[in-house]
């Protein structure tokens, strides 16, 4: 049985075995206890609970830790992988492989999610019903919401995965078996996000509102815990980035000469590490509250619909500036190596991400201004909310330094990296009428605020993840992925993007509400949304010209050898693809990460002398 | 030293352009209540500011773009330059100094939308999937459409009686979640200042047909409201009309058609005398206490095809004995 060779196949084999399991052992124990032995949503729940235990267990990512708790030898370090392509579909402790592993499952999780976008975008084209069910559309619209974040996190996780221990000089992560794990906690979580589909569906989109999350069908419960264990792999993620960050650093490479993607990471990984909890804590507790009745939530049991809002966007706030600091860090990675000149304002830029990240915890009722929490509240969060543009506007300020009077180059990469400062630009920019109260009480809930919030993700993320997957990919397969294509792909998306977002916006502001099936054909936006499912439709497109690239150069693509973007980043000082440990030997940092147009400046010595060390 | 002068003026010259061209197309719909005036007059500031940081970053972009690009055959790199700490501190106080103001009209235009007139006229708002119901507790009427005179203060208490719903009529702007919980009644003050029909639209997604969640808004004259109101106050003698009534107030055709099609619930129409099909398997003939004990406790009889839990089950307390006969003579009639 040679398939059974691979961890995943014999991880989703564990996980139908143990949730049915689960579902025998909660009925038993109902048994026992001289309950009515069957209850579909109790067995659920249990099943699905240690179905992730059996994946996680028969995929191998607890093997190491097992032998250890029965005192058994295992390796220290990771030696040669001897599998081929198979080591991507089972546990491997090399960061290189996990960041691959988390970036193909990304790509694959944006298109499952895309479509679901596409679906329920056609089902608007106009206004009536045309093919779906209000109740399919509820869902597929809640799965685009949270099967887009856990790609979104999961895209996170690869860029830092992959670069953080080679912009530092490490041979890996800080905690390699704790990596694995956390890549792999997400596959059953995914698995039980996508199975709410096939269990009824879910009519409160992703942010689970109670009272409607405690009367919705089953496959809330399903909805909750895979969101749960996304999370929980999103804490332990950054727990070991910022030990990485920390204590692995190459010699001479003080805070302020790490690459600028290291500080975004770090950033990102502080509010990982410490608001993801929260909203674990907020479903945990409409889980419960489902489960046994405690009613946290239940205004006739003495709860209260208010308070699951500020745990929610406790984190959820914050989580967006999760989705974005690592794409601003691209940004300000490629910038200056594109540019040919130094990034403007290192230190700057550096702290701004650390101030973003750390203002963003002071924002979040800024999503409750109508909801009727205490009136007098809304006032200073809306002097907080509006104190994120200060941080974020150095950004701009600074990458328009960088490129001022530089030598520009627009390969890919490039082109991407642009179009993410323009369109984050915009999302920027329409974020504060949202935040001043008055304003907000109008835009609040509308389709205003969908065209803002993707002009955020697609500049945040979107478009920086393009980027570095068109600059790292050399890096990464040793080939280059196609220009022309490439091409083709960055002018059909940017072009339909804004058409996108105008239409959203503007309708928006003219009365068309988020999160409905269907629209009044009096308030006359058919015409609109026609456009936007047109223009959704050439976005798509790009996307397919894209993954037919993918495809294509990982096997036939321009061999790329060396430092293809001739950049000073010690990544591209090695062979690529890069080999297991990384570096042979310790590399020592002697200049500064940006010094472009420096005559004869280096950044790192790849041969330090040993003497001294 | 060039370089900048040009692109100073390019900056002028699109921002007034962006600024001008969005001046020119509708952005808000029709200014209904004289809320919608700071908040509105808020947005249009924004609107301008958006227009002069977006236009200040694009054309500076734009201009690198088309002017510091490398030319073909050319080698090296760009200056080395690492940064400037004055222009750094600079582009740090000048936004921080533009939000903090921003926040400040925020609270201006919040506070102006909140100002009370004591003469308001109260009307609590209930909302329930899929269906508002509007109270004027001061003039006895139940509604299911918000009727207004211009020009008066209303003072809205919403409540919920499920799950969070939003008030929210786009004319008006103002917006407020209706909350279900005893402690939880919310308030928004409006003055309609334009006759027209308008619609509330649940903004806050409720549910299976939250996109239907939409009643009709209708500001008056005040003569033609006080009209209204000795209208309303004076009941129908027919059981059947009155039941018409109630149904149409309290939501119940939101889910149950009175024309034969299935919406969440059995349609009404043929609906007493009808064999049912029950989920446990037992079948009953659909009669007064049948129908009684459906309206009362819902879930102890659930038709085959539908599905528990959806209806609320406190009618019995919301409504009066002679209301519930009322509808059930009302079902009785639609034959």
């Amino acid at each position: 049985m040679k398939i059974l060779k691979l961890g995943i196949i014999r991880g989703v084999i564990a996980q139908i075995v143990g949730t049915a399991a689960g579902v025998g052992l909660v009925t038993g124990l109902r048994a026992l206890m001289g309950l009515p032995a069957w209850a579909a949503e109790p067995a659920a729940v249990g099943g699905a609970l240690i179905g992730i235990i059996c994946f996680l267990a028969g995929v191998g990512a607890l093997t190491d830790w097992w032998k250890w708790a029965l005192g058994e030898e295992v390796e220290d370090h990771h030696g040669p992988d001897p599998r081929g392509w198979e080591r991507y579909f089972g546990v491997s402790v090399d960061h290189k492989v996990i960041g691959i592993q988390y970036g193909v499952t990304s790509v694959a999780l944006l298109l499952v999610a895309g479509s679901f976008a596409l679906t329920f975008r056609t089902e608007l084209v106009a206004s009536g019903i045309q093919f779906l069910s209000p109740a399919l559309y509820n869902t597929l619209m809640g799965l685009h919401g949270i099967v887009m974040i856990a790609a979104i996190l999961l895209g996170v996780g690869a860029m830092s995965n992959y670069l953080v221990p080679l912009m530092i000089g490490a041979r890996d992560m800080a905690f390699p078996r704790l990596n694995a794990f956390a890549y792999w906690v997400n596959v059953p979580g995914a698995v039980l996000v996508v199975s709410t589909l096939f269990l009824g569906g879910f009519d409160t989109g992703w942010t689970g509102y109670p009272p409607l999350s405690a009367r919705a069908p089953l496959a809330m419960q399903m909805f909750f815990l895979g969101v749960y264990v996304v999370g929980l792999s999103s804490i332990l993620g950054s727990l070991n980035i910022i030990v990485t960050t920390l204590r692995m650093r190459a010699p001479g490479m003080n805070m302020f000469r790490m690459p600028i993607f290291v500080w975004a990471s770090f950033a990102t990984a502080l509010i990982g590490l410490t608001a993801t909890q929260l909203i674990g804590l907020s479903f945990q507790m409409v889980m419960i509250q489902r489960l046994f009745g405690m009613g946290f939530f239940d205004p006739e049991k003495g709860g209260n619909v208010i308070l699951f809002q500020h745990l929610f966007w406790f984190y959820s706030h914050p989580a967006v500036y999760v989705f974005i600091l690592p794409g601003l860090g691209i940004v300000s990675e490629l910038l200056p190596v594109f540019a040919r000149k130094p990034l403007f304002g290192y230190k700057w830029i550096a702290m701004s991400s650390l101030a973003i990240a750390l203002v963003g915890f002071l924002v979040w009722a800024h999503h409750m201004f109508t909801a009727g929490m205490e009136e007098y509240l809304r006032v200073p969060f809306m002097y907080a909310t509006l104190l994120v543009a200060v941080p974020t506007g150095v950004k701009f300020f600074s990458w328009v330094g960088t490129i001022w009077r530089g030598k520009l180059e627009f390969p890919t990469p490039m082109l991407f990296t642009l179009g993410a400062v323009v369109v984050f630009l915009f999302g920027g920019l329409t974020g504060p009428p949202n935040g001043t109260v008055a304003t907000d009480l109008h835009l609040h809930d509308t389709y205003w605020v969908v065209g803002h919030f993707h002009n955020t993700m697609f500049g945040g993320f979107v478009y920086p993840f393009f980027a570095s997957i068109y600059y790292w990919f050399p890096k990464i397969t040793g080939r280059k992925l196609d220009e022309r294509l490439g091409k083709i792909h960055f002018w059909l998306m940017t072009p339909a993007f804004w058409v996108m977002t105008f239409g959203m916006m503007w309708i928006g502001l003219l009365g068309m509400r988020r999160r409905i099936a269907d629209y009044d054909p009096a308030q006359g936006f058919d015409g609109v949304h026609l456009v936007l499912t047109i223009a959704a439709f050439v976005l798509a497109t790009s996307i397919l010209v894209f993954v037919i690239n993918l495809i294509f150069s990982v096997k036939g693509g321009e061999a790329a050898e060396g430092n293809v973007w001739r950049s000073r980043s010690p990544e591209w000082q090695i062979a690529s693809p890069a080999p297991e440990h990384n570096y042979d030997r310790p590399f020592k940092v002697v200049g500064e990460p940006y010094d472009y147009g420096l005559p004869g400046s280096t950044y790192v010595d790849m041969n330090p002398a040993m003497a001294g060390d | 030293m060039k370089h900048f002068i040009v692109v100073g003026v390019l900056v002028i010259i699109v921002a007034a352009l962006v600024s001008m061209g969005l001046g020119s197309i509708q952005l808000m719909p029709t200014q209904a209540s004289a809320q919608a005036v700071p908040i509105d007059n808020l947005f249009g500031m924004h609107v301008k500011v958006i227009s002069f940081l977006f236009s200040l970053i694009v054309v500076f972009l734009v201009y690198s773009i088309v002017v510091f690009r490398r030319k073909k055959g050319e080698e090296g790199d760009g200056d080395h330059f690492e940064g400037h700490t004055g222009l750094e501190i600079a582009w740090t106080i000048a936004p921080l100094a533009t939000v903090l103001y921003f926040s400040y009209l925020g609270a201006q235009a919040l506070a102006e939308t909140r100002r009370a007139d004591p003469q308001a006229m109260q009307v609590n708002v209930i909302g329930s999937q899929w269906s508002w119901r509007f109270e004027y507790p001061e003039l006895g009427i139940v509604s299911d459409e918000l009727r207004l005179p211009a020009n008066r203060q209303v003072l809205l208490k919403l409540s919920s009686i499920d799950v969070i719903h939003s008030f929210w009529v786009p004319e008006f702007r103002v917006k407020q979640d209706a909350l279900p919980g005893a402690n939880m009644v919310k308030e928004l003050r409006i003055t309609p200042t334009l006759i027209g029909d308008y619609k509330v639209r649940c903004a806050e997604l409720c549910g299976l047909q939250h996109a239907y969640m939409e009643s009709p808004v209708i500001v008056m004259e005040p003569a033609g409201f006080d009209a209204w109101v000795i209208r309303q106050t004076a009941l129908p003698t027919d059981p059947v009309d009155r039941g018409a009534l109630w149904a149409k107030q309290f939501g119940c055709v939101a889910c149950h058609s009175t024309d034969g099609a299935t919406i969440v619930g059995p349609t009404w129409q043929g609906l007493s005398g009808k064999q049912e099909t029950l989920t446990d398997g037992t079948t009953v003939t659909v009669d007064a206490d049948f129908l009684h004990t459906a309206i009362v406790s819902p879930d102890a009889q659930v038709p085959q095809g539908f599905a528990p839990g959806i209806m609320p089950k406190n009618f019995g307390d919301t409504l009066s004995a002679e209301q519930i006969n009322d509808i059930i003579a009302y079902i009785e009639s639609l034959k």
